[in-house]
């Protein structure tokens, strides 16, 4: 057991520390997040240069083979920039579930790219009504002479404006919410009958509503076994889910820090404001809340890969619950202690806390995963009467 | 970073897997699984039992008899025991005074008393709260004069944990009163058979005797039982403090706090069917479990980082008596709850091992019903007793916000 992160990891944090601090500081981030593309495309090549990109693949696809703790040590900083790149979306949802479930070919063709900074992969698995339900899949795919063809809307792809292939759930049978007859397509962008509605999200990033109408797609497009691809995908949500609780974890670091600095500095009544004691509770109360996110997201980033679905389920949707009311908390506090200007666009905690709650919406809130953790404890085998 | 024990760690949890097994007395175990009143025997018993294994204070350094366990392996053992149903070993000399001791006492004073309380021969209370000093402890007046070989010490000590078994006694005394407060209190050992004490029984709201009153009517004590300095006390005090907190996550205790919780939500029916399969019971039995799933870590890196920089624990060890403190308290409130109205008897009696339940009582109170309601009210004082959560969370805001 050892519950430090090794002098690899902390190096790396330094060098993202360095490359927020230099290039991607809050005033160029908010231009950023305004511009046409939503993020900054020096910034992705940076990544690659720096081996970000191939992070979590495998040497011989171009990656690094680190672990899910090296993804939580980058998300966390990803979190403390408010960076705006699509790094979860294809390096650690699209690529990872590549890794885990794609033929030889496939991973040998499209990893690398991701590594090189040249290729963007978006997750297009929900739609519109159903909530968090990844099985909620109404969009059809019909086997016929020329291959599957595939009709439907997909809803809130994130990073897809960017994105140069989706990676695509549909059905080819069943009922709407069935967990069998679920298939995951690669589909190109620029696929004939594909159509996108793009818009930016509340926190700054970029998302697209996809239409799908008669969108052929050959067999070898076919990512893990046909109508059986949701325990695929549910895996690759859940690495999401780690990387957004480490996300989560940075970013309620540094609102806390922001915090306990205006309650230095601010003065009111004349006193600052860390002179009342109802104040230095809460603030009390929010490191406390800090550091048990923190446990919770480090039970995130070693679970998230585990091979066993019921024991990875359980861990991330209990970290994902506990992260999730934790930063609720700290990010509604944090704006409350700043007052006035913790609603104002032009201080970087209305940022934060955007980004709190965008991620807390998504692959599943705290009530929705807290309900599925809950759920697992029915069937849960108690044991010798103690 | 990784959640693995190594396979020395491993074989170490089968060593006391099998210690357990073999050596936990079978009545001992049956108290605590069931909540029972635990007498003195039974806890100097269990002390004995692991003296003699080697374990009788684990954290301890070799050459005080300890075994040097480090922070995982102290981890390994209280999860096991918690689970085994070991008693807890009472902390007054093995985490408080023992620490001071070994950091402040004289040579000759370490000899005197550690080996006593590894062993189980000595039982120690402690000596701090007064009824004028509970928060603000650095006020207390009990005063000690120095009057050739002796000091003679005179005032009350309250809120005493367990003293009526104890032997001796760690005093935060009044020996000076010219400068601040804290600076003019010292550390004194006292036996509890000097002429002039006197101990008087503190019923509490679940109607057990677990606290006292202690009464000093110039009282003699040996001026060689005096911890370090003069007026130097409130620095020990603190020390004392830390450790104490550091024991005080509680996790193996919630551990199996929580394991009961699900028997009791599986027994217990709702609408005809186990409670545990009313979502909105079993959601809060869930909010419980993250909570705790979380401290188990944040406990570990606190601990860990303790050890690594081979320094005494600092004031992080207040989150983890918040928390710990808090979910103990909200699992005995939902254990309570989960019996619905069959939470509602007070049976004292129930409470002792030989108890038999009249023919009319329903079968399952033998089983659990009779001590959890008492425990509720009980640990209503977690969040009281060493450093109410209030305290906690001004020395956060001082000592780690910097506020």
């Amino acid at each position: 057991m050892d519950l430090r992160l090794t002098e690899e990891q902390l190096a790396l944090q330094e060098t993202l520390r360095r490359f927020i601090a230099k290039d991607y500081d809050f005033e160029r981030r908010r231009s950023l997040a305004l511009s046409p593309l939503g993020y900054s495309a020096e910034a992705w090549a940076q990544y690659a240069e720096l081996g970000l990109l191939g992070l979590p693949y495998p040497e011989e696809f171009g990656g690094l083979g680190g672990s899910g703790v090296d993804i939580m040590a980058v998300m966390e900083l990803v979190g403390q920039g408010l960076l705006l790149e699509p790094y979860v979306s294809t390096v650690v949802l699209c690529g990872g579930l590549l890794r885990d479930a794609a033929a030889h070919a496939i991973k040998e063709a499209l990893l690398p790219q991701i590594a090189a900074g040249k290729l963007q992969i978006a997750l297009a698995a929900y739609e519109a009504a159903g909530r968090y339900e990844l099985a909620h899949v109404a969009s059809t795919a019909v086997r016929d002479a020329n291959g599957w063809r595939l009709t439907g809307r997909k809803s809130v792809v994130l990073d897809a404006p960017s994105a140069d292939y989706f990676l695509l759930s549909a059905r080819s049978s069943g009922n709407r919410t069935d967990v069998e007859g679920i298939s995951l397509y690669l589909v190109r962008r620029d696929a004939p009958g594909l159509t996108l509605q793009a818009y930016p999200t509340h926190s700054g990033g970029r998302a697209a509503d996809l239409h799908l109408q008669d969108v052929y797609i050959d067999d070898d497009a076919v990512i893990g076994a046909p109508e059986r691809a949701l325990p695929v995908i549910e895996r690759a949500v859940d690495q999401g889910i780690a990387a957004l609780c480490a996300e989560a974890m940075g970013i309620v670091t540094a609102l806390n820090a922001a915090t306990l600095n205006y309650l230095k500095t601010r003065k009111q009544f004349g006193t600052v404001l860390g002179s009342f004691q109802a104040l230095q509770h809460r603030m009390a109360d929010m490191f406390i809340a800090a550091e048990q996110a923190r446990s919770m997201a480090i039970i995130a980033a070693i679970q998230a890969n585990s091979d066993d679905p019921a024991t990875r389920r359980r861990a991330l949707s209990g970290a994902k619950a506990y992260i999730g009311q934790a930063a609720r908390f700290v990010g509604q506090q944090a704006v409350q202690l700043h007052g006035a200007m913790g609603v104002v666009d032009e201080l970087n905690v209305s940022h934060y806390f955007k980004r709190l709650t965008m991620i807390d919406m998504t692959f599943g809130d705290a009530d929705h995963h807290l309900a599925r953790f809950s759920d697992a404890l029915r069937i849960e085998p108690i044991g010798a009467a103690s | 970073m990784n959640l693995n024990y190594t396979a020395a760690e491993e074989s170490f949890r089968a060593e006391v897997r099998a210690f357990l097994a073999a050596e936990l007395p079978a009545d001992i175990r049956s108290k605590v699984r069931l909540g029972r009143r635990l007498h003195k025997d039974d806890l100097v018993r269990w002390q004995k039992i692991l003296y003699r294994r080697g374990w009788g204070a684990g954290m301890w350094p070799r050459r005080y008899g300890g075994a040097d366990w480090s922070v995982v392996e102290q981890h390994i053992f209280d999860e096991e025991g918690a689970a085994a149903g070991a008693p807890p070993q009472i902390p007054f000399a093995l985490r408080m005074v023992a620490p001071v001791l070994m950091n402040f006492a004289t040579a000759a004073q370490q000899n005197c008393f550690l080996p006593r309380i590894i062993s189980g021969q000595d039982w120690w209370c402690q000596g701090y709260s007064e009824p004028g000093s509970g928060s603000d402890l650095a006020s207390l007046r009990t005063s000690a004069v120095r009057e050739g070989a002796h000091y003679r010490v005179n005032g009350q000590k309250a809120w005493n944990t367990l003293g009526q078994y104890a032997d001796w006694i760690f005093c935060l005394v009044r020996t000076s009163s010219d400068a601040r407060p804290q600076q003019g209190i010292s550390f004194l050992l006292i036996d509890m058979k000097s002429p002039g004490i006197t101990v008087r029984p503190i019923v509490t709201i679940e109607g057990e005797h677990e606290i006292n009153d202690i009464f000093f009517d110039n009282v003699q004590v040996p001026v060689e039982n005096l911890v370090g300095e003069e007026n130097k006390g409130w620095t020990y005090a603190k020390f004392l403090l830390l450790h104490e907190r550091t024991n005080n996550a509680g996790i193996g205790n919630c551990k199996r706090a929580l394991k009961r919780l699900k028997e009791i939500a599986t027994h217990q029916l709702h609408n005809g069917r186990p409670l545990i399969e009313d979502s909105r019971f079993r959601d809060r039995i869930a909010q419980l479990e993250l909570e705790l799933m979380a401290l188990e870590i944040t406990n570990l890196r606190v601990l860990s980082a303790v050890s690594t920089e081979s320094r005494a624990p600092g004031p992080e060890v207040s989150l983890l008596k918040i928390k710990g403190s808090e979910i103990i308290q909200q699992l005995a409130e939902l254990q309570m709850h989960a019996l619905g109205h069959d939470a509602l008897p007070y049976l004292r009696e129930a409470l002792e091992a030989d108890w038999v339940p009249a023919p009319l009582l329903a079968d399952h109170y033998a089983t659990f019903a009779p001590p959890l309601t008492g425990q509720y009210f009980n640990y209503r004082k977690t969040t009281i007793y060493a450093g109410s959560t209030e305290i906690q969370k001004n020395i956060i805001s001082k000592l780690i916000l910097g506020l």
